[in-house]
């Protein structure tokens, strides 16, 4: 894999030439399972308000890639360090549970494949709102409340819907709430791990021009993991093909999209039905 | 009264007892190992202590904690009072008693002045509490956030890292349901600006009650082996919203029985057509002012429209 990555551009050179510093910069990392590679070797930086895309099939390492940057999982190699929004930089991996678990909640938003495991299902929707405000010392119910409206309105929910638990939603709109949970407290970045992924094809392209309006109006970062190219297309800025491990090839989501180079890209892209 | 029957019935039962039981029921290694675990639950305020919780000759749920505690701290000169649900006289207080007079051979009685230890269930006696009390509470659920979140590992993290905004979803969801925080006991509370704590099933009526007691409060689950304190004079803040503030229970009627109109009264049903009448829960309190002179109507109330059986 090696020799194969220095054929391919694998490392991202950063494309904002400003002075500004990079939001999140991911040096040479790696989890392992054992003696088995979850993923190696593997650097990026992430810019304010910059989308990026990790893309590959299930299995290649993506959302261990995920979990390690976002600090859910044990770094086995490597360095993460995240600026935050004062430019204080953070060593995610050596960061104690309280600081790391503070930034999950306020800076960081994580949205999971299943609204399920990000939603809070016997509270109502009004209330999973709110948790990351009163998580973050909010003691006024008013305030909270119109929070609230105001978010389920930003994800296109009925504000009646308000006092309703998520277990009485759809999927899509149980996702989108999760969405509007993870954005109340204004995070800068996001994770996302397959976001469209339970939902059906209208659904998803409703969730994913809501995602793209929310994520241009709000400048907001975001990582996300996806199997689904047209996905990656939509949101992405730059993207990361990862296969078994390994990133294999990286740029700008066009570019690759448009022009793959490694034979594994060219197989994903190929892929894509073509209507 | 009652107090005086006890007490002779404890020097008779004390020869024999000692025969019979290490003083106390619990064995000496037991009590200093249920002391360790209080030191340390006293030292930081509100923080639930693991202990070593023992079979006791009672069912879990009937105040295997609270007993534990009591046999612990209990000595030859103390006097014990128990209440179940304010009252001297139900079942599970009389038995409570009995049975430390047996074990133990302390004397007991049913006036909050005069006892040194009061084991509770639901209820703080009426009657101020004064230095060198000592109240024990039985606790069923000691982890105030367990009902939003399962795990222990968990909740033990959120404990030590101090996030506590879930406890607001919890009573914002009150507020958003019933249109105020409807939390009625049981009600969370905030230690010494640290640790939140489970006041077991307690009215919130009783919550002011905690707030800078001169009187050691201390709290057992027996079946969840934890026991946790209030030392005398500590803060304890029930958790509220700034709209919405925390409020106590009040009742449109003063006692039947005592004409009270500060106690926290019991709703009991009288007859078939489901009249009620309003009764002090605290027994002590309500024949203390009775024996005063203080006499209330003794009228049950009409039921309500639309419940209770026609007569």
């Amino acid at each position: 894999m090696s020799t194969v990555s220095s054929q391919y551009p694998t490392t991202m050179e950063p494309m904002n030439t400003s002075t500004e510093q990079p939001l999140l910069q991911v040096e040479n990392v790696a989890h392992y399972y054992g003696s088995r590679v979850g993923c190696a070797k593997v650097s990026f930086s992430l810019w304010p308000g910059e989308v990026l895309a990790i893309v590959g099939e299930s299995g290649s390492g993506k959302s261990t890639l995920l979990n390690i940057i976002s600090g859910r999982l044990a770094l086995s190699e490597g360095s993460i360090t995240y600026r935050d929004a004062a430019g204080q930089p953070y060593d995610i991996a050596n960061l104690p549970e309280g600081a790391k678990r503070r930034l999950l909640r306020t800076e960081w938003g994580f949205v999971h494949q299943h609204p399920r495991d990000g939603l809070r299902m016997a509270v109502s929707a009004g209330g999973n709102i709110g948790e990351r405000l009163m998580a973050c010392g909010e003691r006024h119910y008013g305030t909270i409340r119109n929070a609230g409206k105001e978010w389920l309105h930003r994800v296109e929910i009925p504000e009646n819907r308000l006092d309703d638990t998520p277990a009485s939603y759809s999927g899509g709109m149980q996702q989108r709430l999760q969405i509007a949970r993870n954005l109340v407290s204004s995070p800068r970045l996001v994770f996302m791990d397959e976001p469209t992924g339970g939902l059906d094809v209208s659904v998803q392209a409703k969730l994913l021009d809501l995602l793209r309006h929310l994520v241009r109006n709000l400048g907001l970062a975001v990582v996300l993991v996806t199997h689904d190219l047209a996905v990656a297309r939509l949101l992405a800025d730059r993207m990361l093909v990862m296969h078994q491990g390994a990133v294999v090839e990286a740029g700008l989501a066009d570019q690759v999209l448009d022009d793959p180079h490694h034979p594994y890209t060219q197989l994903l892209v190929s892929s894509i039905l073509q209507g | 009264m009652t107090a005086q029957t006890d007490t002779m019935h404890s020097m008779e039962n004390h020869a024999e007892a000692c025969f019979q039981y290490n003083f106390a029921y619990l064995d000496e290694q037991t009590k200093r190992m249920v002391r360790r675990a209080l030191l340390k639950a006293v030292a930081v305020p509100g923080y639930q202590v693991p202990f070593g919780s023992r079979e006791m000759p009672m069912p879990y749920g009937w105040g295997t904690g609270g007993i534990q505690i009591s046999a612990a701290i209990m000595g030859q000169d103390d006097v014990l009072k128990v209440i179940d649900q304010g009252s001297d006289d139900t079942t599970n207080a009389v038995s409570i008693r009995s049975f430390f007079r047996k074990v133990a051979g302390v004397a007991t009685t049913t006036h909050t002045s005069e006892a040194t230890i009061i084991q509770t269930r639901h209820r703080i006696p009426e009657e101020a509490l004064q230095e060198g009390q000592v109240m024990v509470y039985q606790v069923p659920i000691p982890e105030p956030l367990r009902w939003l979140e399962p795990s222990e590992t968990e909740t033990r993290t959120m404990h030590a890292l101090e996030e506590y905004g879930i406890m607001h979803v919890k009573l914002y969801e009150d507020i958003a349901r019933h249109g105020e925080i409807a939390t009625s006991y049981d009600y969370p509370v905030l230690v010494g600006g640290r640790y939140v704590m489970s006041p077991s099933p307690l009215p919130k009526f009783d919550n002011p009650k905690m707030d800078n007691c001169p009187a050691l409060q201390l709290f057992g689950a027996g079946r969840e082996k934890r026991v946790y304190a209030i030392p005398p004079y500590t803060t304890v803040k029930s958790l509220d919203f700034e709209d919405h503030p925390f409020a106590v229970q009040t009742w449109l009627r003063p006692c039947a029985l005592c004409g009270s109109t500060e106690s926290y009264l019991d709703e009991v049903i009288v007859d078939d057509a489901g009249a009620r009448l309003y009764v002090c829960s605290d027994s002590d309190y309500c024949a203390a002012r009775q024996a005063q002179g203080h006499v209330g109507d003794g009228m049950p109330v009409a039921a309500p429209q639309g419940t209770g059986k026609e007569a």
